[in-house]
């Protein structure tokens, strides 16, 4: 069996793309590791009493406050001595992240403390039962943004989360995605490897919320890349450097294969508002590979 | 050594005496100038701790969760909205069983705002868990300061305690405090060690999902610790009269109680000026006597039976009100003395001081005067009834 710090008989669902994000970054960070977890599925499935996953020291306190407890970790670490040895993550969901733990994040990151921030992004409260969030897409269909005679879903865009970060002045920003895990383990090294705070965003697929095939869990993460939907970067002492894409799909292959975007398909218009986003970020990011 | 001190800086310098290595904090009046002496103290190297100024109270309480699951003496202070907004994650350090110390600078609560002292704000956390204690004077907090680092990280207990303090009256007052020397504090109180911690060596998972086959269990166990401070309390304050010469804190504390007909209830500073009425009124021949509740959580039911038992009239004095029923503390008395049955003591409960109105000798002689006339629940004394209008007919 391989080696894992995210030990296997935890009870998240077939194709969940947080277990395979938060197994990528333990593995990554090693065993030297404590982690502060704020409250969401990944805290659910993989610490049900008395039985517990995580092979390193791992506490859940609350929905909002792992930066604040990892703040706290890491000043404990430091009056010990002990701090330059052992790496701190802080990680949440898309709703503890964007939402309700922002505070408590821009309250770390304005300090200064020593600890990895990872936001697992599956895009809508997937554990209370798929509601809206801040990083929830444009005109996605969730049970409290549902789409309708009078409504195309989510009216708003995705909270920009990496540049609230950047904005903080952090030494360190990068979004990934699971559908790239050697992109994952590369910027979890490297994001341990500077001091201070640091914020990696993991777009993570949520087969039961996005209504897509528990196997395709890889594709549907790929296809949010390759269209331009999620794109991915690194912000590096204020330098944006994309991870290009080298064909650029059209937004409604991603669109198709998750029954959240379902109620556009037939909407050529709305499907215009999806791909202009893309275009956007496109443009925004630098994302197109030279030819 | 005696100084005539200002409460918050006593605070501080007892604080400082405990050795805390991580102190989190978000100003509240009347909060400040404990945690301001702190940073002081820190940045003038008095003391080697992490000072961590948070964004709000929530991550306060966050932060010295975080610390003392390192297995770091942690502290904090607060008040008021402060609390109220920090009461999620008061009610978790005490579910995780952090032996965490936190000072109370009690205030009244919005709205309206006001800044000035009752003890509604740790109403609000209450059932949290915590062990509740309140100081009468500024000696008092002091000792109760040591005394609740060594009692929330004994073995047995592993619970959070807060020291409540009066806001103000306490906070900002000046008293003669005989303060305890560094040798004697490291003394009393050795440095924290503990095996439930954070540790890369021999991890753990902390903060767990417990279904129904196993929350009341866990709750149940707090529950039953509460059962054990009781008597570890006493064990505790016996100790501090060893190592410091002098008698200080406990569960409960009687004033004139031996032939006393009639007793006032009280907690915190309040007690000061009971005492002064007392006296008054033994020099007029009347059998008056005090008795004040330092721990309030866990209650000590049989230690407030047995002092009470053989009043006639019992007045409690509280200065919060849970609206809508009854003065907490009134409410915590009945149910406790109801085990009396026929003996039970005539019990009247009194609301004074709320939002910092004052609590004078009068206001005290009136709850005495209102002793002998109809039971009453919760009369509020000292109302202006110029400012009531229609509102009270």
């Amino acid at each position: 069996m391989v080696e894992t710090l995210f030990k296997p008989g935890h009870t998240a669902c077939a194709g969940c793309g947080q277990a395979i994000g938060a197994r990528l970054v333990i593995d990554t960070a090693g065993k030297n590791t404590i982690i502060a977890n704020n409250t969401g599925c990944l805290e659910v499935f993989s610490t049900k009493y008395p039985e517990s996953s995580w092979g390193v020291p791992w506490i859940h306190s609350l929905f909002e406050n792992c930066a604040a407890v990892a703040s706290g970790i890491e000043a404990g670490l430091r009056f010990l001595g002990k701090k330059d040895s052992i790496n701190i993550i802080a990680q949440a969901g898309d709703g503890g992240t964007a939402d309700i733990g922002l505070q408590a994040i821009s309250g770390m990151f304005e300090r200064g403390h020593d600890v990895l921030y990872v936001c697992y992004d599956n895009e809508a409260y997937m554990n209370t039962g798929i509601q809206r969030s801040g990083l929830t897409p444009t005109l996605t269909d969730t049970t409290t943004s549902p789409s309708g005679t009078g409504s195309e879903g989510n009216p708003r865009p995705k909270k920009p989360m990496p540049e609230i970060a950047a904005a903080h002045g952090i030494p360190y920003v990068a979004t990934a995605s699971v559908g790239y895990p050697q992109d994952v383990q590369k910027k979890v090294k490297k994001a341990l490897s500077i001091k201070g705070p640091k914020y990696l965003q993991i777009h993570v697929p949520c087969p039961l919320g996005w209504r897509h095939e528990p196997g395709l869990t890889f594709d549907v993460a790929k296809l949010a890349v390759e269209t331009g939907l999620y794109p991915i970067f690194e912000y590096e002492n204020g330098q944006m450097i994309p991870r290009k894409i080298a064909k650029i799909k059209p937004v409604e292959e991603y669109l198709k294969v998750q029954g959240r975007f379902r109620h556009l398909i037939k909407n050529p218009e709305a499907i215009k508002k999806v791909q202009a986003i893309a275009d956007a970020n496109i443009q925004k990011y630098n994302l197109k590979a030279e030819a | 050594m005696k100084n005539f001190i200002e409460g918050s800086h006593a605070v501080a310098e007892i604080v400082k005496k405990c050795r805390p290595g991580v102190i989190s904090a978000y100003p509240i009046t009347p909060q400040t100038h404990i945690v301001e002496d702190l940073a002081k103290m820190i940045a003038d190297k008095e003391f080697e701790a992490q000072f961590v100024n948070v964004e709000s109270e929530h991550s306060a309480a966050s932060v010295v969760l975080g610390a003392e699951a390192t297995g770091v003496r942690s502290y904090t202070a607060t008040s008021s909205q402060g609390l109220l907004l920090m009461a999620e994650v008061v009610f978790n350090i005490a579910g995780l069983r952090l032996p965490v110390v936190m000072t109370t600078a009690n205030r009244a609560v919005s709205a309206p705002i006001n800044i000035w002292n009752d003890q509604q704000d740790v109403m609000a956390v209450r059932d949290s868990g915590w062990v509740l204690l309140f100081a009468e004077s500024i000696q008092e907090t002091v000792d109760l300061h040591v005394q609740a680092y060594r009692l929330a990280e004994d073995p047995r207990v592993m619970l959070p305690v807060m020291v409540n303090m009066d806001g103000f009256i306490l906070t900002h007052g000046m008293e003669v405090v005989d303060m305890p020397a560094q040798e004697e504090v490291d003394k009393f109180l050795p440095a924290y060690k503990t095996a439930y911690k954070l540790d890369v060596d021999d991890p753990k998972t902390m903060g767990f999902l417990a279904d129904p086959d196993y929350y009341m269990e866990i709750r149940y166990m707090v529950q039953e610790t509460h059962r054990e401070i009781l008597k570890i309390i006493p064990e505790v304050a016996s100790e501090f009269k060893k190592a410091f010469k002098r008698e200080s804190a406990g569960l409960i504390e009687g004033y004139c109680l031996e032939d006393a007909e009639q007793i006032f209830v009280a907690m915190g500073s309040v007690c000061g000026t009971i005492r002064d009425a007392v006296d008054e009124l033994r020099k007029k021949g009347k059998k008056a006597g005090m008795l004040k509740v330092i721990s309030y959580r866990p209650f000590p039911k049989e230690a407030i039976i047995a002092a009470l038992s053989k009043a006639k009239e019992v007045a409690v004095v509280d200065k919060s009100i849970s609206l809508g029923g009854f003065g907490p503390l009134y409410t915590d008395l009945s149910s406790a003395l109801s085990s009396l049955g026929p003996r039970m003591p005539k019990m009247s409960g009194f609301v004074v001081g709320l939002g910092g109105r004052d609590i004078t000798l009068m206001t005290i002689s009136e709850v005495y005067e209102k002793l002998s006339s109809k039971q009453t629940d919760c009369a509020f004394l000292g109302l202006r009834q110029e400012l009531l209008g229609g509102v009270n007919g």
